[in-house]
């Protein structure tokens, strides 16, 4: 079976390249449907009636004042918090509470970096590739580093790094995967100029490659070409 | 092929959280040290008349081995959920309860085997025999893997808690008396001339019933602490 | 019937419902202890070997047993509400967990009565209370995790899940400590032979009976309060005549 390679991505031959064919043989653009959200937290009803629908290409901004519930939102989504009502569905399908094949399309960066101190940037990003499945090597691995601007960093362990530069190596990771939906919280916190224009370039490219994009921020984010969709929760 | 990539995602995480211990060895080692303090304070307290530390002598090493262990527990998940790689790992698209499985077998390898390892040079303190000795290693290394599975359970239901370790302890210990009893129970048969196979046995039994279901009521205890 | 138990199982209605039984099950608990206590401390006889002491069983004996069934029946509720995500299941299990562990508290405190007259220790290793004292660490853990997390739906799908573990630990707790307590040849509280007097058994019965029946009356008490403070924010609570004078 051959392995069509997304970029420069090797995969695990025996676990994604199966499940690539499959997406291959559906012949199915990624859609991702909401219908009827609703969501508490704590005994405080922070959204109800929540619809709508994001398609390939598409990117959309969840705004909100604080403690309006973008977060948790966004977390319902991946899964964490279970909607009071209403359904999410992935591909047509209702992901219910849990949905591992959904987990493997989607890639979810939240406030946390999910990055340990104690591995340097290049172990970092070995580990979360290894964790979702497939194995990605040396070179690629510093060439994603390497586009995040951080060359010749890439074996210092992650402590002596600077915020900003953490979280550069958290985004990393959304360029060593082939997650059709983006789900970021607040990807710029942290982020200097440059890397708030760079993170723009890759939602461009990742959107125009099919991907989709849902995200909260609080810095002005604008992707060249793309109109973003607003959703606001009051 | 498939189950071929679970193992080695097993693998991956035991390594990972290896090499993150060794990167902060500490941790490991304050255990180790507890273990063995806890253990040397009962002849202080209690005289040390050779009779009467031979007959504790088991008991001792077990509830020494037991607190070492609540000790510990808190470190399995925790570290993991404050820099949100917890939450990545739940959104693996593998199974979680071998990610669980994986993360108890290393916190075993980093707390229960070395206290297994160390118990026979804390039994001469105790005058034990040699072949006392040697079943309460085999005793512990058969029971140390429960205390890990079942405290996993602990550590996942008390995840982010304020008063974590202390309440982790309550809520574990009570579930790990049976193993306490027939371990100690193990090295007390062999003083008393009988045979340690039905203790050793039943020790066997609680390990294999608990690698069966605590992966997967520990993955649900995480799915329900991160909501 | 089955529209009936949905309707009763919003907490709305239901605490309506449970104010109203209270009394069909308090009136009859209070009646049959002083029943049953009466038998027990004055109609029975005398027993031969253990004279006026042994009559704490009375007392003893079902708060044992109940405790263990308190057990299983809140890990049952709570274990509906985590299936199901049912809330007032695990109102249920909230307003039982107290009661249990009071009734294994009595259980400890009137063996310990018992034994001090038989043995002249106040606590003896005896395979039964040691089990009590384990259960009673068992419902106290139950109780603390609940306490600790804010969350109130996390909170009882945590104490659900740690009540599903305890209560398949329950048996495998029990039989070890029976083995232990056996091994060590420790001395054990006897029901004096099998043949019992017919006025202690009634008297053991009645009082069980009575307790059963208090347990019921208590927890609807207890789960009447808990619904009150966690739909506090809601409107019909704010309309009850309770709260507004």
């Amino acid at each position: 079976m051959v392995c069509t390679a997304g970029g420069a991505i090797v995969y695990n031959p025996t676990l994604f390249c199966f499940r690539r064919a499959t997406r291959f043989f559906m012949q199915q653009a990624p859609l991702l449907e909401v219908k009827d959200l609703a969501c508490e937290r704590g005994d405080h009803r922070l959204f109800s009636g929540l619809n709508f629908v994001l398609a390939a290409g598409e990117l959309m901004q969840v705004q909100g004042p604080n403690g309006s519930g973008k977060t948790t939102l966004l977390r319902s989504l991946c899964g964490f918090v279970q909607p009071v009502q209403g359904t999410v569905h992935w591909n047509g399908q209702d992901i219910g509470e849990w949905d591992d094949d959904f987990h493997a399309e989607m890639c979810y960066l939240g406030h946390l970096n999910a990055i340990k101190d104690e591995l340097s940037a290049l172990e970092n990003l070995q580990m979360s590739a290894g964790l979702a499945g497939y194995t990605v090597s040396d070179q690629q691995a510093v060439a994603a580093l390497r586009r995040m601007g951080l060359q010749r960093r890439e074996h210092l362990p992650v402590r002596v790094l600077s915020q900003g530069q953490r979280r550069r190596v958290a985004l990393a990771r959304l360029l060593i995967g082939d997650a059709h939906l983006w789900v970021l919280d607040e990807p710029l916190t942290a982020l200097d100029v440059g890397a708030v224009g760079l993170m723009q370039e890759l939602i461009g490219e990742h959107l125009s490659k099919g991907g989709m994009t849902i995200f909260t921020t609080h810095q002005p984010l604008q992707v060249a070409g793309v109109e973003i969709r607003q959703l606001v929760l009051t | 092929m498939i189950k071929l990539s679970l193992f080695g995602l097993l693998g991956l995480v035991v390594r990972r959280d290896l090499l993150l211990a060794m990167r902060r060895r500490t941790d490991v080692l304050t255990t180790l040290v507890f273990f063995v303090m806890v253990v040397s304070l009962f002849p202080l307290g209690v005289g040390p008349e050779p009779d009467m530390l031979r007959k504790m002598a088991s008991g001792v090493v077990w509830v020494a081995a037991l607190l070492a262990s609540m000790l510990s527990l808190p470190r399995m998940f925790s570290a993991d959920h404050a820099d949100g790689t917890l939450e990545q790992m739940m959104l693996a698209p593998q199974s979680l309860s071998v990610l669980v499985l994986g993360k108890i077998l290393a916190h075993w390898m980093l707390s229960g085997l070395p206290l297994a390892l160390i118990a026979p040079v804390l039994g001469l303190q105790f005058d034990m025999s040699a072949q006392a000795l040697w079943i309460l290693v085999l005793a512990l290394l058969l029971g140390t893997p429960v205390l890990s599975m079942i405290g996993a359970i602990g550590a996942a239901l008390t995840l982010g808690l304020r008063g974590g370790g202390v309440l982790v302890s309550l809520l574990v210990l009570p579930l790990c008396i049976p193993v306490l009893i027939f371990g100690a129970g193990a090295v007390e048969a062999v003083n008393g001339g009988m045979s340690a196979v039905s203790n050793l046995a039943l020790l066997g039994a609680f390990m294999l019933f608990a690698l069966v279901f605590t992966p997967f009521v520990a993955a649900q205890a995480l799915r329900i602490s991160m909501e | 019937m089955a529209i009936n138990w949905f309707k009763y199982s919003a907490p709305s209605t239901f605490y309506g419902l449970a104010g109203k039984l209270i009394p069909f099950f308090a009136w009859p608990a209070a009646i049959l202890f002083a029943i049953g206590l009466y038998i027990g401390f004055f109609v029975a006889p005398t027993d031969a070997v253990q004279s006026e002491a042994y009559r704490i069983i009375f007392i003893h004996v079902p708060a044992s047993i109940l405790s263990m069934f308190i057990y299983l029946i809140m890990a049952g509720y709570a274990a509906l509400g985590l299936i199901f995500n049912t809330r007032l299941s695990s109102m249920m299990a909230q307003a039982l967990a107290p009661t249990g562990a009071l009734f294994a508290f009595i259980s400890l405190w009137t063996g310990a009565l018992w034994g001090k007259p038989m043995w002249g220790a106040w606590w003896v290793w005896d395979a039964r209370l040691t089990s009590e004292l384990i259960l009673l660490f068992l419902y106290l853990g139950f109780i603390a995790l609940q306490a600790s997390i804010e969350d109130t739906r996390r909170a009882d799908k945590a104490a659900a899940l740690l009540a599903i573990v305890g209560s398949v630990n329950v048996p495998i707790i029990y039989f070890s400590v029976k083995w232990w307590n056996t091994l060590h040849q420790g001395a054990t509280i006897k029901m004096t032979g099998t043949s019992m007097h017919v006025a202690m058994q009634q008297a053991m019965f009645i009082v069980l009976v009575a307790c059963w029946l208090y347990v019921i009356a208590v927890a609807l008490a207890r789960v009447r309060s808990i619904i009150l403070e966690r739909e506090r924010n809601t409107q019909w609570v704010n309309e009850l005549k309770e709260v507004r004078s």
